[in-house]
């Protein structure tokens, strides 16, 4: 039986390709009905498979679909082909759902934009690679899609590319993607040599009779390097620099690619090798330190950024730390369930700054917001919403997902990294809230900075902004919807010992099957929430659950005094906090930092040793001798072309007389 | 009856006659002549073999060798006539448009 996937990643890649190709000379009405028609095709189709997929006896899961074979060489072979599970499922229903919602969205936002057909073929393409990713049945075809989204990302960050810095920011995106890239690719090769080639089922196959390596091994290494890949596409410590200035591009591309969608490729990509992993402690835990310390650095700097969307960025970035946190502790149901809420959250607080942005006509800094809640009620309510729910207040759906992700950290010993997660989960509020009282309360602080604002105007010159206003439905109606999703969407997750039954995770189960058996600790350790058989665990769920509750809560508190209730007060305390203070607000330096120690060494060794040394001097001085020499023997050779009669006779006579003498010589009679 | 040396002898005398003429003269003319001169220098050889070693092949050499230069001569000389109404001139060293 075929489900024929093949047609949900050709819908979008149709739609790019007719508008990239012909939109110059569309109507703005027919880009949109060849773009959100194509999505919402795939999106149409892709619940009807999930329809078809639910009915499917279980020794039919995974459901492997093989169109063609791409590769073959030797005994290695890669194919086309497609390999749907419960966790590629998951992801597929996000991608196009989310995608399709941020569609609607971009038809609104980008309404007064150039390159409109551009941009929505841009889109398209990166729907298309994204599918190609999560849908692939080896890792290469995976590969194809993780590098495809990396040039839609590239492409769409650098989408107004008359600006130099949003240009600069594509690029740094597409090169600090490749340093993660190429661990990854030596994972792939690794995996190559050892297991011969790169289908999910043969290498799941291959890897389970090893053991669990309680030493560094051949798994170890393969796992560290898909690390290595995995943070540089979800922005994790040392490789996060790209995200913050991806911001660069139009908000709904911010909102599907650089927060809900691409960026958590690296973690379906860990997830998807969750058989490696298990039998890979060291690396897991590698994971898990890493997204920890990633989630609290990019909430200490989220704490102090004016950019609404760095804000964002950061926020993303810290939430990503949580996934692989979830990875990490072997918890890969929860990391993918964070990962679907944040879906939801984060596209609807990025769509909602950029309803914001939008209201105000470019305006990004939040200093010059406030008092937003007048002027824009209904993005005002999808905000809170959205503020409420990455906070982690419940019922909301985050809320679900950090404490399915805190507890497990909890349960499998590493209280240490529950705590650095629960701090950063108050930052996480803290900051949030503080974007939130910054833009809707208070005095609006817009007017006087009208001049100003356009100088700095990276989105086209709307013009005419007199008072903030509410943005169009066809923006609004996408940011309920998610709003509504952000609201239930963790309940499908609720654990049991709040009178649910987990029932994503134990949807989620079967893909990570595995993971009990192997799992260092065993199978209670993994799986913790599977059977709070006693009850002593229960209520140490509930009391970690009420602190992060109450953590978020100081969050809040914290806040609105500050920004709220006493405004005056951030200034005082960033003077007298002093060093610290600019240390922070300037990000801890790190962009300076790789500019310094990585940057500047190697565009000075190219300069002076691969240019100017081995370029400038070696090859060409290699080729100028060369093609020199030769027009010196060719104005030699010249002479005797004289255009004299007599001296090409003279030539003849001279060559006759050689051959003459030549044959004497040699004695031939 | 004439030795086969004689005939050898006086074919290389003539041939290095045509050269020299070919290559010292610059009147077109007479370098025409010159390479006539080679031509039959080599008939001579051609033919004095042709005797010595009773071989007919030498005598049907030397008809095309005089067939051909009949036609070379006709076209050469109305070759030398175009150059001589175009340039004026009959001293090859003056005929040398090609040149760089």
């Amino acid at each position: 039986m075929s489900l024929h996937l093949w047609i949900i990643p050709l819908l979008p890649l149709a739609g790019a390709a007719i508008n990239g190709l012909l939109g110059k000379r569309f109507s703005k009405a027919l880009v949109n009905t060849i773009a959100l028609g194509t999505t919402a095709a795939a999106f149409g189709y892709a619940l009807y498979v999930t329809v078809r997929f639910l009915g499917l006896p279980a020794d039919q899961i995974p459901h492997i679909e093989r169109y063609a074979t791409w590769i073959s060489a030797g005994t290695f072979f890669a194919e086309y082909g497609i390999y749907l599970d419960q966790l590629s499922l998951v992801m597929l229903l996000i991608v196009t759902g989310v995608g399709f919602l941020i569609h609607i969205y971009s038809i609104g936002y980008m309404e007064h934009e150039g390159g409109y057909y551009r941009y929505f073929a841009y889109l398209n393409l990166f729907m298309f690679f994204m599918l190609t990713l999560i849908l692939a049945n080896n890792y290469l075809l995976l590969f194809v899609g993780w590098e495809g989204v990396g040039l839609s990302s590239y492409l769409l960050i650098g989408f107004w590319f008359l600006k130099d810095s949003a240009a600069d920011a594509g690029k740094k995106a597409f090169i600090t993607n490749r340093v993660g890239d190429f661990g990854f690719l030596i994972a792939l090769f690794l995996l190559i040599k050892h297991f011969g080639n790169l289908q999910y089922e043969h290498v799941f196959n291959a890897v389970s009779p090893y053991p669990v390596e309680v030493t560094a091994g051949l798994l170890t290494a393969i796992g560290l390097l898909l690390l290595v890949g995995a943070i540089g596409k979800s922005a994790q410590i040392p490789l996060y620099v790209w995200l913050p200035d991806a911001m660069e591009g139009p908000t709904p591309v911010s909102a599907l690619i650089h927060a809900a969608t691409m960026v958590t490729a690296g973690v379906y990509m860990l997830e998807r090798s969750n058989p490696i992993f298990d039998r890979a402690p060291i690396a897991l835990m590698a994971v898990a330190v890493i997204g920890t310390l990633t989630a609290i650095f990019a909430a200490s700097i989220g704490i102090l950024q004016t950019d609404i969307k760095k804000v964002l960025a950061y926020s993303t970035i810290s939430q990503l730390g949580y996934m692989f946190m979830g990875v990490g502790v072997a918890a890969y149901g929860a990391g993918i369930f964070h990962l679907m809420t944040h879906a939801f959250f984060k596209a609807l607080l990025f769509l909602s700054a950029g309803a914001i942005i939008h209201g105000l006509g470019g305006e990004q800094d939040m200093r010059h917001m406030g008092g937003l809640r007048k002027y824009m009620p209904y993005t005002f309510w999808c905000m809170t919403i959205a503020t409420f729910t990455i906070a982690g207040f419940p019922p909301l759906a985050a809320f679900f997902s950090k404490d399915e992700i805190l507890w497990k950290t909890w349960a499998r010993g590493d209280h240490v990294l529950w705590l650095i997660g629960i701090i950063a989960a108050g930052m996480t509020s803290f900051y949030m809230f503080r974007l939130w009282f910054l833009t809707f309360f208070g005095q609006y602080r817009g007017a006087q900075a009208e001049d100003s604002a356009h100088g700095h105007d990276g989105h086209d010159a709307r013009g005419g902004h007199g008072t903030p206003h509410e943005s169009p439905m066809v923006m609004i109606i996408p940011l309920m919807i998610l709003a509504l999703l952000s609201c239930v969407g963790g309940w499908v997750g609720i654990p049991t010992v709040l009178g649910g039954s987990d029932r994503f995770d134990h949807f989620l189960d079967p893909v990570f099957h595995s993971t009990a058996e192997a799992a260092p600790g065993g199978e209670a350790a993994a799986m913790p929430a599977e059977a709070p058989a006693n009850h002593e665990e229960a209520s140490t769920e509930l009391a970690l659950m009420v602190i992060s509750v109450a953590v978020a809560a100081i969050g809040f508190f914290g806040a609105w005094f500050l920004y709220y209730k006493r405004p005056e007060l951030p200034a005082q305390l960033a003077k007298s906090a002093g060093g610290l203070y600019t240390f922070v607000l300037d990000k801890y330096k790190v962009d300076e930092f790789y500019s310094a120690a990585i940057i500047k060494p190697i565009v000075l060794v190219s300069t002076n040793v691969l240019w100017k040394g081995i370029d400038a001097t070696l090859i060409d001085g290699a080729v100028d001798e060369s093609a020199s020499g030769a027009k010196d023997i060719s104005d030699g050779m010249r002479q005797m072309q004289s255009g004299n009669i007599r001296s090409y006779a003279g030539w003849v006579a001279f060559g006759a007389a050689v051959v003459i003498a030549f044959m004497v010589w040699k004695g031939v009679r | 009856m004439v030795p086969l040396s004689y005939y050898l002898v006086l074919s290389a005398i003539l041939f290095a006659c045509g050269v020299t003429g070919f290559l010292i003269k610059r009147n077109i003319i007479t370098i025409f002549m010159s390479i006539e001169l080679m031509l039959n220098a080599v008939n001579l050889t051609f033919v004095a073999f042709a005797a010595e070693l009773r071989a007919l092949s030498g005598h049907v050499f030397v008809f095309f060798v005089m067939v051909v230069a009949a036609a070379e001569t006709a076209v050469g000389l109305a070759i030398i006539i175009s150059v001589f109404r175009t340039r004026e001139t009959l001293n090859v060293d003056r005929v040398n448009l090609l040149k760089l």
